[in-house]
């Protein structure tokens, strides 16, 4: 008979375990992403706005990681929230208020609602239907803001946004090192977010869903509800990002809406590691990063670099970089109490 | 047919077509509180389709089901196990990448309203897998927990399916060929397993295992080209003729 004993990581199961526990000294390692941005910020005078940039990337990464990641919902629209995101914090500084804390809140309850929206839509389907439906409501905000002159600038773009000191105390300077600490704090608190949300007994049932959609209707998850509500979430966390860079940049183009831009974005979830949490980091981070240099020496550079990571890490690394680091420590561990099955690759 | 008082699901008439092919043909059924009613019929009769039908995975095209004095035939699956309608799968339907005692926990949580819970979780949770713990015992996979289902051996994999329909708490309890792909030499683990069900659960139990449907059935309803046969006592229906002769040369019991 069908004796499936495969080998799998028996770490993958332990490590949400882990975070509930008490205490043990490798939760310390949850710091080092803090870490690092932190003793950035006081080093890295000069690359505040690139670090600024990569901050608002993993925020966005992080976010399709709850909806495609998790919850396993296929899009490649998500650059609509984001742009969203951007556009609805521009405009709100532009028209109503200038307070950055008041324009994020703002933009994430509009990202929100127009993913509670659309999801409600598109989430009927999957697979190919769903890829389908969601370019094309991308397509449909892109063109949206491409006509809306008025309101959103055009191709020329949204200019001539203001944005007074967070929380009436922090004014964003020059040198962008209050946007660092600023995206850094917003990052840090939808992070913790995202991992209580992936933990909870809603984030397991998404989980549910993307593995097997039939064994949760069996047991009366109402499965479209479900989907709307993460699909949700994840919007309104793009949109946070892309009001992120609206107000650190103070310019929002519309290729914060572009197919690329949702490319890009799955580009860096896909190379960091999906469902993971810290995938989205180090995806990002490396992204933007390995544009940033090799692109300086040439365009081509980057996207060569890029793309040979990426097909590396596709073939060889399900996991993406993250999976690796994982399994590296699963294999130190198992060394430590040999009990290791390790392999990859399930 | 004796219509009990007691009776918790009702179906009448029931038919579903898929286009020429008439799987579900006025199908009654009854089923009392506690009742053990084993389903059989020869391969492609209609039985998984009939729980597909009554759990609302497919839309029937006439009939009536009432649970308990609701009418569910057009309530989306999810409501349907809410009134205590509760199905397992012939073919092994789990979240394979998780661990055992969360496939159950999952469920749990679900039963308890737990599900939509995204912050504040973590005495709910612990709750949930406590009560996952207890039914994985139930089943006797209570050391099973920790491990991921596909590294879980078949068999187990098969009871982790009853211990998940369990514990949505069911009032009826449809179990499609719990002992599909399970060795013979294996099939008692099933029998124990089915012995051990709560007794106030109604419960079909769909099987090609004899042994195991007429050890198990206090009433046997043949279902054959998507109608039901004869509804019956075991001992009456081994020796009927009619379902002899649909098993065709093969012994009945
Ligand atoms: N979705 C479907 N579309 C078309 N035909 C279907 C579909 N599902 C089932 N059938 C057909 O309906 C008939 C009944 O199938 P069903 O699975 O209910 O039989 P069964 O009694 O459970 O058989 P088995 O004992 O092999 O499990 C079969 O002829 C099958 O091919
Ligand atoms: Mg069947």
């Amino acid at each position: 008979m069908t004796n499936q004993q495969q080998a799998t990581t028996q770490q993958q199961i332990l490590a949400p375990a882990a975070m509930s526990r008490p205490f043990s000294p490798a939760m310390l390692w949850h710091l080092l992403p803090w870490v690092i941005a932190l003793i950035f910020f006081f080093v890295g005078d000069g690359y505040h706005s690139l670090g600024t940039n990569i901050l608002v990337m993993i925020l966005f990464a992080l976010s399709l990681d709850l909806a495609l990641g998790y919850a396993g919902i296929i899009t490649l629209g998500h650059a609509a929230f984001f742009g969203a995101g951007a556009y609805a914090a521009g405009i709100f500084a532009i028209h109503f208020n200038a307070d950055p804390v008041l324009g994020l809140l703002a933009a994430t309850a509009i990202a929100g609602l127009l993913g509670l929206l659309t999801g409600m839509l598109i989430l009927h389907t999957r697979g190919e239907t769903l890829l389908m439906l969601t370019l094309a409501i991308a397509a449909i905000f892109y063109e949206i803001a491409n006509h809306a002159r008025w309101l959103t600038g055009g191709d020329d773009g949204l200019s001539g946004i203001r944005v007074t000191p967070v929380f009436g105390l922090f004014r964003f300077d020059l040198w962008g090192k209050t946007a660092f600490l600023y995206a850094l704090s917003v990052l840090f608190i939808w992070f913790i977010i995202a991992a209580l949300v992936v933990r909870s007994p809603f984030g397991r049932s998404l989980d549910g869903i993307r593995q097997n959609t039939k064994r949760m209707r069996a047991i009366g998850t109402p499965v479209w509800w479900r989907l709307v509500a993460m699909y949700s979430l994840s919007a309104a966390m793009a949109g946070s990002a892309g009001a992120l860079t609206a107000q650190s940049t103070r310019l929002v183009g519309l290729s914060t809406l572009e197919l690329l831009t949702s490319g890009i974005v799955a580009v860096m979830l896909v190379l960091g590691g999906e469902r993971r949490l810290y995938g989205a980091f180090i995806g990002a981070a490396i992204y933007v990063v390995v544009q940033d240099f090799a692109g300086s020496i040439s365009p081509f550079i980057w996207m060569f670099v890029i793309g040979f990571l990426l097909i590396i890490i596709v073939l060889f690394f399900e996991g993406g970089l993250m999976g690796i680091i994982d399994s590296v420590v699963a294999k130190l561990k198992g060394k430590a109490d040999a009990s290791g099955q390790t392999g990859k690759r399930t | 047919m004796n219509v009990a008082a007691d009776n918790i699901l009702t179906v009448r008439g029931l038919c579903k077509n898929f286009g020429a092919l008439a799987v579900t043909q006025q199908v009654d059924l009854d089923l009392a509180r506690g009742a053990r009613i084993g389903l059989i019929g020869p391969n492609g009769a209609g039985k998984t389709t009939l729980v597909n039908l009554l759990t609302g995975m497919l839309s029937s095209d006439a009939g009536t089901i009432v649970i308990d004095g609701h009418h569910i035939e057009k309530a989306k699956p999810e409501t349907r196990v809410r009134h205590g309608l509760v199905r397992t799968h012939q073919i092994n339907t789990l979240l394979m990448e998780t661990s055992v005692r969360d496939n159950v926990a999952i469920a749990v949580a679900e039963r308890q309203n737990y599900a939509w819970r995204m912050l504040r979780y973590g005495p709910q949770w612990r709750a949930c897998l406590d009560e996952a713990q207890h039914y994985l015992e139930e089943m006797r996979i209570g050391h099973a927990g920790d491990r991921r289902v596909s590294e879980l051996p078949y068999g187990e994999q098969r009871l982790l399916e009853i211990a998940i329909g369990l514990s949505l708490k069911p009032r009826i309890l449809l179990l499609d060929e719990p002992g599909a792909g399970i060795p013979s030499t294996e099939a008692h683990i099933i029998h124990e397993a089915l012995e051990s069900l709560p007794p106030d659960i109604a419960i079909l139990l769909i099987e090609h295992d004899m042994d195991l449907v007429f050890k198990f059935a206090r009433e046997i309803v043949v279902l054959v080209l998507g109608r039901v046969l004869t509804r019956d006592v075991p001992a009456n229906i081994s020796s009927n003729a009619e379902v002899r002769s649909v098993y065709l040369g093969r012994s009945v019991v």
